[in-house]
């Protein structure tokens, strides 16, 4: 009997628990008081998050393996709890606006957020593959949140399918990685992998080629991108926000421990690969999104370069590269959620607010919601003192130190690329005349949301040591 | 007693069949077909697989996948619904209000 320790995802159970009674409870819920259900999601999320900071430290690995808790797992959990409570901090409003205010939106968002949690602490291919499907199904659902709306359903339709058939490449990667070495916890695999040399084998190269591909897909890389923006574009601005960083970030988490775990003993027959899809990644997402009218699409292309970023910390395959990736996750979640919030706070009932052109002169209207917007422009493209500086400088950093010169050097250029369409979007607000003069879509709760952020990504940016700290605490089990 | 490269090349012969199918199908309902082969496709890989190397884990897997699958259609349906309820239609060419 395969001893079970049930503290190790005593995070989870609680916010499992929690949705479940919030879907039972949910038709009690008058109509008009639909909002408590958000407030108590939150609650929900604040009671895991109390359970994970005690076991901070711990190392415990239960279920036959298949489940791990340690720093890393429990740095993306915390980072995911953040990421899940801004994102209902900034629904409350909108979804009334666009009819959806349904408890079923809120108790969705918490399941994704268990999905993406198990994810990032799923030490085997088979709990990797069900929090994935966990999290996935959730986010299916809310991309057609919107069913009166052709674009929200239309995105929907395009994420599931192309969803499903992601995890088709990724079972048939999975199917070939266990006839290989007869394993499915990735223990096993690197231990079967270290002891025979495998890297010249065809069966090996095409179970790497199906997961890249697969979860090339989730965090959407060239060429596997072509969703990513007509779904962020159609699906409610809210989960667009949470998809980005939620969902991408936990796609990082889990294909992180696959590379390095599981795969690493044969890191030279997919480095490669990784470098090139890295390259193809950050300059396609880029050069695209120069020419965007639409800010959705506008940020869809930028968080697909941002991939590309990423991906550098895998190709250097060290402690500070792995360091780096924690890092800028944190900063990614949080300037891609701010930004964001800027097309929450500009839908309103007459306008989708999602155009650039809807940003006109902003900066006269709405001092403070401009000057949060530079914020999170400066920080995604990587100029001090943000958040996404400090992401930038350790992953470039990362690079060099790894003697990946041309890695760095197309990185930076990139992000010189990156900083006319940003600024793009700060020049039509402060140069341009404001045309609507409808007030913005605020609420307390979202007011709350845009503080933290914004002083999160100029915290982090100014006083980045105790992130450093956690990131490279939690990597330290690896390698 | 049948060689496992047999099953594998049975397996890969429906998986591209599949892959075939999502990529030229254009109704919504044959693509998700196509996915479902796909996924078994998988799934006689992994029961192939635990065979021949005499572990159990491969076919535990398998059920997992036929749950997972189960799901994913009755998803895909409900959101083919939604769309087919908008535009009595169900080619994936006129689903084209999103350009990418």
């Amino acid at each position: 009997m395969p001893s079970v320790t049930l503290t190790a995802i005593l995070p989870e159970i609680i916010l499992t628990a929690l949705a479940c009674i919030f879907l039972v409870a949910e038709p009690f819920v008058p109509k008009e008081k639909k909002e408590w259900m958000g407030y108590f999601s939150i609650g929900a999320l604040i009671c895991s998050g109390l359970s994970l900071f005690t076991l901070w430290g711990r190392n415990i690995t239960t279920f036959s393996g298949m489940i791990t808790l340690d720093n890393y797992a429990i740095f993306f959990k915390g980072l995911f709890l953040v990421v899940s409570m801004l994102a209902i901090l900034i629904s409350v409003r909108y979804i009334k606006i666009e009819e959806i205010n349904f408890g079923e939106y809120y108790g969705l968002i918490l399941f994704a957020t268990v999905g993406m949690m198990f994810m990032s602490s799923a030490a085997d291919l088979l709990t990797i593959y069900i929090s994935l499907e966990l999290m996935s199904f959730s986010f299916y659902i809310l991309t057609a949140f919107m069913k009166r709306d052709m674009r929200s359903r239309e995105a929907g339709i395009k994420y599931f399918l192309t969803g499903a058939f992601t995890s088709g490449l990724i079972l048939y990667g999975i199917a070939f990685l266990y006839g290989l070495t007869g394993a499915t916890d990735l223990g096993s695999i690197s231990a079967y992998l270290s002891q025979h040399n495998l890297n010249s084998s065809p069966m090996l190269f095409v179970a790497i080629v199906l997961l890249v591909a697969g979860f090339g897909f989730k965090i959407a890389v060239v060429p596997f991108h072509m969703w990513a923006p007509d779904v962020y574009e159609g699906a409610p601005t809210t989960v667009t926000a949470f998809l980005s960083a939620g969902s991408k970030i936990a796609a990082f988490s889990a294909m992180l421990r696959i590379f390095m775990v599981g795969l690493g003993s044969s890191y030279d027959s997919w480095w490669q690969l990784l470098w090139l899809l890295s390259v193809l990644t950050m300059t396609l997402g880029n050069i695209t999104a120069l020419v965007q009218t639409n800010f959705k699409r506008l940020m869809a292309y930028s968080s697909i370069a941002h991939a590309g970023y990423i991906l550098l910390g895998f190709i250097v395959a060290s402690r500070i590269g792995m360091a780096a990736v924690l890092i800028y996750s944190v900063a990614y979640a949080v300037m891609t959620l701010g930004a964001f919030t800027m097309v929450i706070l500009l839908c309103r009932q007459n306008s989708r607010g999602d155009q650039i052109s809807d940003f006109k002169g902003l900066a006269r209207t709405h001092p403070a919601v401009a000057g949060s917007f530079v914020i999170f422009a400066l920080s995604l493209v990587g100029i001090p003192p943000t958040a996404g500086f400090i992401g930038k400088l350790f992953l470039f950093n990362a690079a060099i130190q790894g003697s990946f010169y041309w890695l760095a050097i197309i990185g930076i250029l990139n992000s010189t690329v990156s900083l006319y369409y940003y600024f793009k979007v700060v020049m039509v607000m402060y140069v341009q005349e404001p045309q609507d003069v409808a007030p913005l879509s605020f609420s307390p709760t979202l007011t709350v949301a845009l503080c933290v952020m914004s002083f999160m990504t100029l915290f982090l940016g100014l006083y980045p040591e105790p992130l450093i700290r956690a990131a490279v605490q939690s990597v330290q089990f690896f390698l | 007693m049948i060689p496992l490269s047999h099953f594998l090349i049975l397996s890969a012969i429906i998986f591209t069949i599949g892959i075939v199918g999502v990529l030229t199908r254009r109704n919504a309902i044959l693509i998700l077909l196509s996915i479902e082969l796909m996924l078994n496709a998988v799934n006689i890989n992994l029961v192939a697989f635990s065979h021949y190397l005499q572990s159990i884990t491969g076919q535990i897997f398998v059920f997992f996948i036929i749950t997972v699958a189960a799901a994913e259609a009755a998803m895909g349906l409900a959101i083919i619904i939604l769309i087919f309820r908008g535009k009595a239609f169900l080619n994936v060419d006129e689903i084209n209000l999103l350009k990418g």
